[in-house]
């Protein structure tokens, strides 16, 4: 290449980055047109949140998996779900039976013959929205994230869909959502705590088996549930440190 | 002392690249395309953006102040209006425009109220099968002050597992009030006045002590028969011998 070539393709070449800047710049307009608090009047940086669960308070009704299938516009099919119930039945023999009862919820379930039941329990499960998080780690692109205050989101304009936070999640709280083609999963109802609601699970609990708080603020019933109660979270060994306690969680529980 | 020509241009040629490569990292390149901050800032946006489904337990009592003070003395206190009637923020926004459900059949109330052994021991449960069948729950039943339409009449109206277990066991024939004295109350407000049970090894030694009166009951030596423990720690009393 001589001098001349180089200037002419220069001349080609600086326009062109204009305008491939020009496009650039309109595809990230939506970020940045935006700037400043995405939360007004919401301070994320003074608030820690985590779930608290009584065992033995749940009744297995189902009414938290499908009032969060109405908050959150989670596919209708009975394999979506961002929170499920599971029902635990030990056996005398020591096995061990797990059903999710969200499944087929209004369903007449066979009666068990009492001999054949140890114990048995529901237990409500959901995204634990761990202080290590698995399936942040893992994720390719960097699309799902931990918020300041704690919560576990997904970015759905950068997930790939390529599934691999769903295969991370030790809890199985995961699920590829068909209609926008990438991960989804609870968001703690993000949208109503800001607004300082509770989550749409929490608020339709009949036996208020869940309780959601703020670990950062003493009065949180979160905090008294914790001082009040024995806990456990599940898989304490993986080090994901859950957010989500257990009170008179069973070992059988996994 | 001159620089060798070649290492001049060299020098020339890489501050060119470096601030070719500069300008398109700072410049061409803006700033949402790297930054994690502003990737997340917007998905909070996007998540924080999203419609409220549910209003919330606050808002009901404004208008619905009778239902409102009704299931707050009931037994239902602790159940949020959107528990049973759904979804409601676009009623509490705009309450002509939107109805919530209302359930008034029979399929709704088992979701909670039918029996399953998992469910916790004590909280009220029926056989949607045998219990008044095709009969519309809130023809008996008011959901807002949920009672009994009549005082049970008998234990196993509530305590019917205990029943049927005792029903078979060797303990069969004698009523409840044999080993519970059960307070007036507790027939109305169940939880607020509970019966008593035994409290002492003697109280089974009644029937049971070799100097007992009883010719029917097995016969023990109170004081050599299971060391400190009390009877109930090993004998189930509503089936003392375990199952048939």
């Amino acid at each position: 290449m001589n001098k001349r070539d180089f200037l002419k393709g220069a001349i080609v070449f600086f326009p062109a980055g204009a305008v491939l800047h020009a496009l650039a710049r309109e595809a990230g307009s939506a970020e940045k047109a935006t700037t400043g608090s995405p939360t007004p009047g919401y301070d994320p940086t003074t608030h820690w949140y985590g779930m608290g669960v009584e065992v033995e308070k749940c009744i297995g009704c189902n009414r938290c998996a499908e009032a969060c299938k109405a908050e959150n516009d989670v596919p209708p099919e009975p394999f979506f779900f961002r929170t499920w119930v599971e029902r635990y039945t030990v056996k005398p023999t020591g096995d061990t039976e797990v059903e999710c009862i969200s499944v087929n919820p209004r369903e007449a379930r066979k009666a068990q013959d009492e001999r054949e039941v140890l114990r048995t329990f529901f237990v409500p499960k959901l995204c634990n929205h761990c202080a290590r998080p698995p399936c942040v780690q893992v994720c390719p692109v960097g699309a799902t994230f931990s918020t300041k205050d704690g919560v576990v989101l997904v970015d759905g304009q950068r997930c790939i869909g390529c599934r691999y936070c769903i295969q991370a999640c030790p809890y199985g709280a995961r699920f590829f959502n068909h209609r926008s083609n990438t991960a989804d999963k609870c968001t703690f109802c993000y949208h109503r705590v800001v607004k300082g609601l509770l989550p749409a699970c929490v608020e339709v609990c009949p036996t208020q088996a869940r309780i959601f708080g703020d670990l950062k603020s003493r009065a949180s019933r979160l905090v008294r549930f914790q001082r009040m109660n024995k806990l456990n979270v599940i898989k304490p060994a993986l080090n994901t440190e859950p957010k989500v306690w257990y009170a008179q969680l069973d070992g059988e529980v996994r | 002392m001159k620089l060798p020509d070649q290492v001049t241009r060299i020098a020339v040629v890489t501050a060119v690249l470096l601030a070719v490569v500069l300008l398109l990292r700072f410049v061409v390149i803006p700033r949402s395309y790297f930054s994690t901050e502003l990737h997340q800032s917007s998905t909070v946006r996007r998540e924080v953006a999203r419609p409220v489904a549910f209003a919330g337990a606050a808002v009901c009592g404004e208008c619905h102040e009778d239902e409102w003070n009704r299931r707050r003395a009931g037994y239902h206190k602790g159940l949020a209006c959107e528990t049973c009637h759904g979804p409601s923020a676009k009623h509490a926004d705009d309450p002509m425009s939107a109805k919530p459900f209302a359930p008034r059949d029979r399929k709704f109330c088992p979701v909670c109220h039918a029996y399953d052994a998992a469910r916790p021991t004590g909280f009220p449960q029926i056989n949607p099968d045998s219990h008044n069948p095709l009969k519309p729950c809130i023809a008996c039943h008011d959901p807002h002050d949920p009672v009994p339409p009549e005082t049970p009449q008998d234990c196993s109206a509530c305590h019917a597992q205990i029943a049927r277990t005792k029903a078979l066991s060797a303990h069969a024939l004698l009523p409840c009030i044999t080993c519970h004295t059960v307070p007036q109350k507790h027939w109305t407000a169940p939880r607020s006045a509970l019966p008593s049970k035994p409290q002492a090894r003697e109280f089974c030694g009644q029937c049971h002590a070799q100097d007992a009166s009883n010719p029917d009951a097995p016969k023990v030596d109170l004081a050599a028969h299971g060391g400190g423990f009390l009877c109930w720690q090993c004998h189930y009393p509503h089936m003392p011998e375990g199952r048939p």
